[in-house]
């Protein structure tokens, strides 16, 4: 099926990706070809036929609710991009 | 450059021709002068410490097979205190705080791990166009690719950088790359390897695997990454036979499926005759050859390109640039920070491939595109469950053609997307797969498909191996 710019701008807004303007035109190019590959999909007869989610059809396996993490804030915390006294911090949300 | 296998070094280790800090030596040495661009990041001085660890355990008596013998891997398993890209700017200042489950396996054997290898940004591609460090130059035609998404790990493998590498493979990408560097590389069975640590890409179809010059080598590797981790949700718990031991049984009464849906006209002549000499090979060793039917593996183009998205747009929701890797500089809001942190750091293929997976799994899309794949994914799997109740292997192409030049479908993605054409519905059905040399066309060399039932990679490589006794293609190097 083919998209139109606005399809791609509200893809785009709910994937929170922002796309230079410039390039919208070809996304909604390509974009639209790999929707008209995978629709060949829709030609096929699945009635009755169970979706396949995990290759070997395993369920979750489950363990005890027990803690087994150690606490390695401070370490995994050194990635952030900003943080202070074991936050991350962000621009302001709440007014 | 002359090259070795882990077995052949492994050997000269045990006997004392070299140490393990010469041979790490020896291959740092061989990577500074790379030209391939193979590696994101060489990790000098770890190889160098676990050179020396291993050398102390030979000395102490304690020395396994594996202990003291180089390897790479893909960028895309974490690695404690080091840089884990992914091939992508998002995570170019990202430090792993643990090491991925195989990492440690590999650690524990007592590997010396010389770097981490260039990929497609976060395993998203075809040709290793997708890296965020740069094209990875295939070592047989810098002009061509080495195919991808573990395009360095192959590259760096056949330019003699390092005797073996890890992979992973969510759609082909462990042995297309295998393929299109004269390489042998071994996707497992879905759960067979631990994906604790191996930054997902699409949960259901990502598995990691070995890449190295032989099937023989490709079992020692296997050996060590395989098992049951409690870590991985979706880990299998099975106990993992001795890869090494069923090596050399005989293949006389084999008995080997060719898909006429892989094996028909739109088949490449030179392609078709390579692979048909390779299976005459096997003809020669005792083994039964029959044509079989994979009815909807016509399929799997469609149905991979909207799970595999769909899962990755769930996956990559985490790269939010607040806990780790890129922020965009003066965010004026929290949304302003998310759609800036993503758009300037993921490239365009992830994009465009989460798009995709937004758009599939988003209101009124869901039952069309999710749901309908993955019923169509259950169909793939029930034709390769009916051939291999009658068949030991199946046998295929790995890709169209040989290498394709840099920069020749970068403009295309669907055509990219075609390149992937015989790999994809295995990691649909879940099943082991091999790429393994087997002959050339011109100056580049060609894989032959080995496509196994659920967990029975110790045939796929007792299959492979056999076949590397009587052909000498995995042992022939670029210029």
């Amino acid at each position: 099926m083919a998209l139109q710019q606005s399809d791609v701008e509200k893809i785009a807004h709910l994937a929170r990706l922002q796309l230079e303007e410039s390039s919208v035109e070809g996304y909604v190019r390509n974009l639209s070809n790999i929707l008209a590959l995978v629709d060949q999909m829709q030609a096929v007869n699945t009635d009755n036929v169970e979706p396949l989610a995990n290759p070997l059809d395993a369920v979750q396996r489950l363990r005890p609710d027990a803690v087994t993490e150690e606490n390695q804030r401070d370490k995994l915390q050194a990635n952030a991009p900003a943080q202070e006294r074991g936050l991350f911090l962000v621009p302001k949300v709440i007014e | 450059m002359q090259q070795h296998t882990l077995a052949g070094l492994a050997k000269q280790l045990q006997d004392g021709q070299c140490s393990a800090t010469e041979l790490a030596q020896d291959y740092l040495g061989r990577i500074k002068a790379d030209t391939t661009n193979s590696f994101i990041s060489v990790t000098e001085e770890i190889a160098l410490q676990q050179a020396k660890a291993a050398d102390e355990r030979r000395a102490a008596g304690n020395a396994g097979l594996l202990t003291g013998l180089p390897i790479a891997h893909k960028d895309i398993f974490c690695t404690e205190g080091v840089r884990t890209s992914c091939g992508s700017k998002m995570l170019d200042n990202f430090i792993a705080p643990y090491n991925a489950t195989v990492v440690e396996k590999c650690a524990a054997e007592g590997m010396v791990m010389l770097g981490k290898t260039n990929c497609d940004e976060f395993a998203m591609g075809s040709s290793n166009e997708n890296s965020f460090y740069g094209a990875v130059k295939n070592p047989w035609d810098a002009e061509r690719v080495p195919g991808g998404s573990s395009g360095g790990s192959a590259a760096a493998v056949a330019a003699g950088l390092v005797p073996a590498t890890t992979g992973t493979d969510t759609g082909g990408s462990i042995r297309q790359p295998a393929a299109f560097c004269g390489i042998t590389g071994l996707r497992p069975t879905y759960g067979r390897v631990s994906r604790w640590g191996m930054v997902a890409y699409a949960s259901s179809l990502d598995q990691g695997g070995p890449m190295a010059r032989t099937a023989e080598d490709c079992a020692l590797l296997l050996q060590a990454m395989a098992g049951f981790d409690q870590k991985d949700s979706t880990s299998a718990q099975r106990d993992v036979p001795d890869y090494s031991t069923s090596l050399n049984a005989p293949l006389s009464g084999l008995k080997i499926g060719l898909p006429k849906e892989f094996f028909n006209a739109d088949l490449d002549g030179q392609m078709a005759s390579v692979l048909q000499a390779a299976i005459d090979e096997y003809r020669k060793l005792g083994a039964e050859v029959k044509e079989i039917s994979l009815t909807n593996v016509g399929l799997s183009i469609p149905a991979y390109y909207i799970i595999a998205p769909a899962e990755a747009s769930s996956n990559l929701s985490r790269f939010d640039g607040v806990r780790y890797g890129y922020r965009c500089d003066n965010p004026k809001d929290l949304m302003d920070l998310y759609k800036r942190s993503r758009g300037e750091a993921f490239g365009e293929e992830v994009k465009r491939r989460i798009m995709v997976g937004t758009y599939a799994l988003s209101a009124g899309y869901y039952d069309a595109y999710y749901l309908k794949a993955q019923k169509i994914r259950r169909l793939i799997q029930q034709d390769y469950i009916a051939a291999l109740n009658d068949v030991d292997v199946i046998m295929a192409p790995v890709t169209p053609t040989p290498a394709f030049r840099i920069g020749e479908n970068t403009n295309d993605p669907v055509a990219m997307y075609m390149e992937d054409i015989f790999t994809l519905s295995l990691n649909l059905a879940g099943l082991p797969g091999m790429s393994v040399p087997a002959g050339f066309i011109g100056h580049l060399p060609v894989g032959l498909q080995l496509i196994g039932n659920f967990f029975d990679e110790a045939r796929l490589l007792n299959v492979a191996h056999q076949f590397q006794q009587v052909t000498d293609w995995h042992l022939r190097t670029p210029a």
